[in-house]
Formats: structure tokens, sequence, C-alpha cells
């Protein structure tokens, strides 16, 4: 069994994960999500697995690194961080809907990872620039980052759906479902927290890579000056909860916001603006 | 924020709302920059944006924004911002930490968000609670009060500095920045080699002390010589590169520094010499072949060697050995030599003609003797080499930024009270405590100690 095979099974456990989520809510049933929660660590050990498998087969080509260092890798690593993520916030805080709204996130990264008409799935060998234990670094604390931002996201919208099914009056099963507004409030503060701390490590570590491969720490290239505005849009958020006492739907809305921010970071950059990250470079 | 008593101008750049707007001024112009393309020749705004436009842009500097005076003043705004709001905050919480802990009216602990009370029918001595406290990990001090004595303990109150430790951060890297801009350098202590970047080429075999830096004409000595020896380019199999690496020699004073001899830099390894680093940064390919012939010797006569850079179709003559060579033909793919046709005669008989791959040694035998003959393209190879004496503070600064994080994040200052209230028949212990940060995790902590007390008399 090969890799991509492996990582195939982990789309198709993620689209099925997704599938038993919604059917939680549509048929109000809490068998569904516990199947819905089954398939995802299902999928994240055949994920871990392949990722795994993948590291052993760049070094069977004699090309060997670590399987960090490409738009698909990149895009498989952040499906794996967002998953990881949900179950152990499933498993610490029993907000199985959680997975409502974040496992279609893993199953789109997957998805998009494979069929992408931008993104080659092949093993290459790497280029000069990218032969860095800086780079593994940069990647695996941006994406943890990345990973937590997204699970912030989803929070911040289920914040919002409880809040609006709260105030139609009537007592569905999406609202009972749900963790308490507070609980969430909470939730999505500690997330951004974390993921405000991974997101500094990522810039810090991309700073000295680039330091080590191009002599320049900062060179505000468009990737770099987004990161830059990620950060500030984080800090904002966590300076408006912290001193002016803001909580609730508006921190919703800056977790969703801010994760706009990241999506433009990681894949608008690369599309939309021209820099010197290789991830964007087609094939 | 609430002190009433400052004066306007340090309450406006004390103000957190201040820091927010700033932010998010920062955030939302840094924007214009990933926009439009920065540092171009001014024709190319021209063309791309037309002349009213790119007027107006080379106006407001939006051709090299994160340079210009407006972004730059509003870096020093929100550094101005940063150090008034944080000073003005740190004494208040040195205050908070000095604080007598100890004063307080034993009976408002149960106000406290965490408080438990035991009764006691026998007397309990405050040596027992003194060392049932330690024994659950707390450091107690104690006072007496009317009916009882009140003791209290805490742990990590120091945490509260976590936040001014992510703010100082930010000004130590931003120093850092400052520290190692040629900006700084030229325009503040008019030392241009003081910080620069810039680059340098040497062809190999030769040798260059000079760099240029980036957008200017006058070069900036070195203090050393730095002599390429060779340059070669590794490639997969798939025809990416692979390697592409330079040996260098430094000199000082005409003579090669013992340790900085033969010294290999590579893109992700750069070399560091006094204060100047050097990266592979770029190469270009020559016309011309760097040519190694040698006679091999036998008994009564030394190996000889020579070294030659020469032009494609152009004959050399090495007097010494008395042979002449040149190259004929080459096949070129993928840009670089692949195999050359070589031309070799020691005046006797005719002359060798045969291919050889670029970089191959040769094996000549001819009727004076055995010769080896090796020949690769020339190269330049071309260094950025940068001097940045500030980037030390900027490590240093984020460092500290991931310390500052993790203790503003992670950590928490915690207080325990206990109140034992001596009463006639027995006594009464009320334990009390609080945290600023993850309750949850402090729950479990008082709940243990309060699972605790439970034993005290068993
Ligand atoms: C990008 C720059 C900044 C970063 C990364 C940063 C970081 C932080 C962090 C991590 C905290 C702790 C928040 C928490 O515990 O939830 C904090 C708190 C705070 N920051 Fe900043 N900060 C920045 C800029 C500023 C500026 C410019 C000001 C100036 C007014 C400021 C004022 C404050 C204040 C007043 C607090 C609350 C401190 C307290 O009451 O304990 N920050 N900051």
């Amino acid at each position: 069994m090969d890799s991509s095979t492996l990582l195939g099974l982990t789309m198709l456990a993620y689209l099925l994960s997704t599938a038993f989520h919604a059917g939680q809510l549509v048929f109000r049933s809490k068998g569904a999500g516990l199947v819905g929660l089954f398939l995802a660590v299902l999928g994240l050990l055949i994920q871990t697995a392949g990722i795994g498998l993948r590291w052993t087969e760049s070094y069977a080509m004699g090309i060997g690194h670590a399987p960090l260092t490409n738009m698909y890798e990149s895009l498989v690593f952040f499906a794996w961080c967002t998953t990881l993520f949900y179950v152990l916030i499933d498993f610490k805080y029993k907000a199985r809907v959680l997975g409502m709204f974040t496992m279609p996130l893993s199953f789109i990264a997957m998805a998009y990872a494979s069929f992408s008409g931008h993104i080659s799935a092949d093993i290459k060998p790497l280029l000069p620039a990218l032969q860095s234990n800086w780079l593994i670094a940069h990647v695996v604390t941006c994406f943890i980052g990345y990973g937590a931002f997204a699970v912030a996201a989803a929070l911040g919208v289920m914040y919002l759906v409880k809040l609006s099914s709260q105030s139609g009056g009537t007592n569905t099963y999406t609202e009972s479902a749900l963790p308490a507004l507070t609980e969430l409030d909470d939730l999505t503060h500690k997330t951004i927290v974390f993921g405000f701390m991974w997101l500094s490590a990522g810039i810090i570590t991309g700073a000295i890579w680039a330091n080590e491969a191009w002599g320049t720490y900062w060179s505000w290239d468009a990737k770099e000056t987004w990161s830059l505005i990620t950060w500030f849009l984080y800090a904002i958020t966590l300076h408006v909860r912290f001193t002016i006492g803001w909580t609730g739907k508006r921190i919703a809305w800056l977790a969703i916001f801010g994760f706009f921010a990241v999506l433009f970071t990681y894949f608008g950059v690369n599309y939309l603006l021209a820099g010197l990250h290789s991830y964007g470079t087609p094939g | 924020m609430s002190n009433a008593r400052s004066n306007p101008i340090v309450a406006f750049f004390a103000s957190v709302q201040l820091a927010l707007f700033l932010l998010f001024i920062l955030a939302a112009t840094s924007i214009i920059g990933t926009i439009i393309p920065q540092n171009q020749p001014s024709h190319f705004y021209i063309e791309k944006y037309g002349e009213q436009a790119a007027r107006f842009m080379g106006i407001l500097d939006f051709t090299d924004m994160y340079s210009s005076w407006w972004f730059l003043a509003l870096l020093l705004l929100f550094v101005i911002n940063l150090i008034v709001c944080s000073l003005k905050r740190i004494p208040q919480v040195l205050k908070l930490i000095r604080k007598d802990n100890l004063k307080i009216q034993p009976d408002r602990l149960q106000n406290m968000h965490f408080s438990h009370s035991v009764s006691y029918d026998e007397q309990t001595t405050p040596q027992q609670i003194d060392s049932f406290l330690r024994n659950n990990g707390w450091k107690p001090e104690q006072r007496v009060f009317k009916n009882g004595i009140l003791f209290f303990s805490e742990k990590g109150a120091w945490t509260r500095f976590g936040v001014y430790v992510v703010h100082l951060s930010i000004l130590i890297i931003l120093t850092g920045a400052v520290l190692g801009s040629s900006m700084f350098a030229n325009k503040v202590l008019h030392r241009p080699d003081f910080a620069f970047k810039g680059s340098m080429a040497i062809p190999e075999t030769q040798k260059n002390n000079r760099v240029f830096p980036f957008g200017k004409q006058t070069p900036i000595p070195l203090g050393f010589t730095v002599r390429c020896n060779s340059f070669s380019i590794d490639y997969y199999a798939n025809g990416m590169p692979k390697t592409y690496l330079s040996q260098v020699t430094i000199f000082e004073n005409g003579k090669p520094v013992p340790t900085m001899e033969d010294i290999a830099i590579k893109v992700n390894k750069p070399l560091k010499y006094k204060g100047v680093t050097l990266y592979q940064s770029s190469y270009q390919p020559f016309q011309d072949f760097l040519v190694t012939v040698k006679k091999q010797g036998d008994n009564d006569q030394p190996t000889l060697q020579k070294q030659a850079v020469i032009a494609p179709a152009k004959q050399q003559k090495w007097q010494e050995a008395d042979v002449s060579f040149g190259i004929l033909n080459r096949e070129i793919s993928r840009n670089i030599t692949q195999r050359i046709k070589v031309w070799f005669s020691d005046n006797q008989g005719k002359p060798s003609i045969f291919w050889v791959a670029a970089g191959q040694e040769a094996s000549i035998e001819r009727p004076t003797g055995t010769y080896t003959f090796t020949a690769k393209q020339l190269y330049a190879t071309v260094f950025q080499v940068t001097k940045d004496p500030g980037v030390w503070l900027v490590y240093l600064g984020c460092g500290l930024m991931l310390l500052g994080l993790y203790i503003a994040f992670f950590t928490s200052h915690k207080k325990i009270f206990a109140y034992l209230n001596m009463e006639d028949q027995g006594c009464t212990l009320l334990l009390a405590g609080n945290t600023n940060k993850n309750k949850v995790g402090f729950e479990k902590t008082f709940q243990a100690l309060v699972d605790a007390s439970d034993e005290l008399h068993h």
C-alpha cells in the first residue's frame, strides 16, 4: 500500500465523518455524532500512517525529506492539525457538534490537495533553498496555528448559530446540541490564544529560516506581510477582549474574520499576489 | 488607565484605544505594499498604472511604503504607545505584587471565588495548619488576628509580568531592526560599513574585497578579501538543482587566514566572518574554461601542474612542460556545458583530439609522458553579503516574545488563604483561594486542598 492510497482513504473518512456529523443535527441522533467522531479518529490514524509512509517513500527515492515542503503536503498537514484539534477538544470538552463545523474544512483541504489542477501530489526533490530544518519548524508551527484558527472560526460559527437559534425562541435540537454560549466563548478565546502562540512561533521560525537562506529575516514580501497582518488582527482580538472586555458575538466574528486573513495568507497570496514563497508555483 | 492625575498627553499615548487603532491602521496600510509591487523603476509604474496614478503613488511613497516617512511614523507612534502604556502600568503591577495580602478582614474570605470551611471538635494548632499547607505545596506566611490566625500563600505572582515581557520583546526586536538597517548606518551614523546588504560576484580562482550595497553605486570595502576557489552545481536525476556550492578562502593582508581556507558556502549554509555573512545567492556562467593540466612525474622529475582560464577556440601554451592545448568544441544542454572537445599537443607527432565530460579528468599518453587534463566551465559565484549588527537583538526579542506569550497565556497567579478560627469547642478552618486565569485548573487544585483538609483530624 502506498501513501496516496492511505491519504485517499483519509479523505473518504473525513467526508463520511462530515456526513455523520451533519446527520447528528438533521436526524437528532447522538449515535450519528459518535460515528462521526469515530470516523474522524479513524481518518486521523490513517492519515498519520499516510504522512509517515510518504516520508519513508521520499527516502526510498533517494530524496528524503519531511513531507512538509509543498502546497500538497501543507494542505494534508493542515487537515491533520485541524482534525487532531477537533478530536482533542471533543475528548476534553465534549463539544461533539464542533465536528460538524471543522470536519468539512479537513475534508475540503484533502479534496482540494488531491483534485486541484494547480497542485501536484508527486514527491519532488528539494530545491537548495528549502533544504533547512528551519523550514520544517516553520511549516509545523504555522500549521498548528492555522489548525487552531480554523477551529476557533468553527467555534465562532457555532456561537453565532446558537445565538440565532436561541433568539429564534423555539427550542430546536441544534440549540440543545450546542454547548452553552459562555462555554463556546471561552473555548474560542482559548483556541485563539493557542493559535496566536503558534503563529508567533511560525513567523519567528520563518524569519530565522529566511535569514539563514538569504541573509534577510524580513523583506516585506507579500506572504510575510500578510502573516503579519493576520498576527495584528489576532493581537487586536486579544486586546479588545482583555482590555475593553469584548466577548461573545464580537469575538465570534473576529475569530471568523481572522480565519479569512489566515486563508488569504495561505492561498490568496499565492494565487493573487506575487511573492518569494515557493508553495504557489504550479507543479 | 484610571489614573486621573496624569496629563492628557500621557493619557493619550497610554490609551489602549490608540493601540487598537494603530494595530488596525498598520494592518490595513500594510496591504498596500502587497498589492503594489515595491521598489520598481519609475517607468514600471507609469506603464502599469498610468502617468497620473504613478505620480500619486510616488507622492505617497506607495512604491516603497515600508520605509516611507508615514509608515515609519506610524511605527514610531506605536512604539511610544507601547512604552508609555507599559511604563504606566508596571508600577501598578508592582504594587499588586508587593501588596500585603495578610491585611484583609478574615470574614471577607468567604466572598472569594473559591472558599470552603470545615469545623473540628478538637483544637488544631497553627503548626498543624502550617505543615498541612506546606505538605500540599504552599509555603505560607501567617499573622495573628483577634480570634484566629490567617495563613497566606501564593504562586506565580510574577507571571503578571508576562504581558510586559511580550511588549518589551517587541521593542527589542524593533531596536535590533533599526540597528541592523542600512538606513540607520547611512543617515544617522554616516558609516555605511556599519550595516549593509549587498552583493558580490567573484569569478572562480579570483579575489574580491568589496561589496556593492543594493541600490547604490559606491562599493563598501569588506576589510578582508575573499577568493572563490571553485563553484559547482549538483543536479538531481530529474534535472532540478540540488546544491550550489562555493569553496572560498579568506585572505587578510595578502595571506590566507588559517581557519578560513577552502570553506564551503551553500544555500542555507552561509559563512560568517568578522560580523559579515556571505550567502550563496546566485551565479554567472562564463564562456571560458578553467583548465587543469598535470604532467605525471617519474623517478627524477616531479609532477608539474598548471591551472589556466582559457577561452574556447584559443590555444594555450604551457612553457614549463612544453605543451599546448585548447578547446575546439563543446556540447551544451540545460544551459550548461556537458562535454568538451580537447586538442592537446606536446609538439611530438600528431596532437591528441578527444571528447571529455566537463569537470572529468582525462588521461593522455604522449611520447613525452603521461598527462592528465581537466576542464570545466568557468563560473562566477554571487554572494549576498550582509552585515547586520542588530540581528542578535532581533533573535533575543523573538525568544523573549515566545517566553512572554507562554507566561502571559499559560501561567497564572494563584492565591490560597487559610483562616484558623479558634473557638471554645474545637475550631473552624476556612480555606479560600483565587486565581487570575485558568479557573478550571485551579478548581481542581483547590478541591484537592479541601479534600486533604478532611484528613487533618484522622
Ligand atoms: C503587536 C503588538 C502587541 C502584542 C503582540 C501584544 C501582546 C499582548 C498580550 C499577549 C497581552 C496579554 C493578553 C492576555 O493575557 O489575554 C497583552 C495585554 C495588554 N496589552 Fe498588548 N500587545 C501588543 C501591543 C500593545 C500596545 C501597542 C499596547 C499599548 C497601549 C498594548 C497594551 C496592552 C495592555 C494594556 C494589556 C493588558 C495588560 C494587563 O492589564 O494585564 N499592547 N498584550
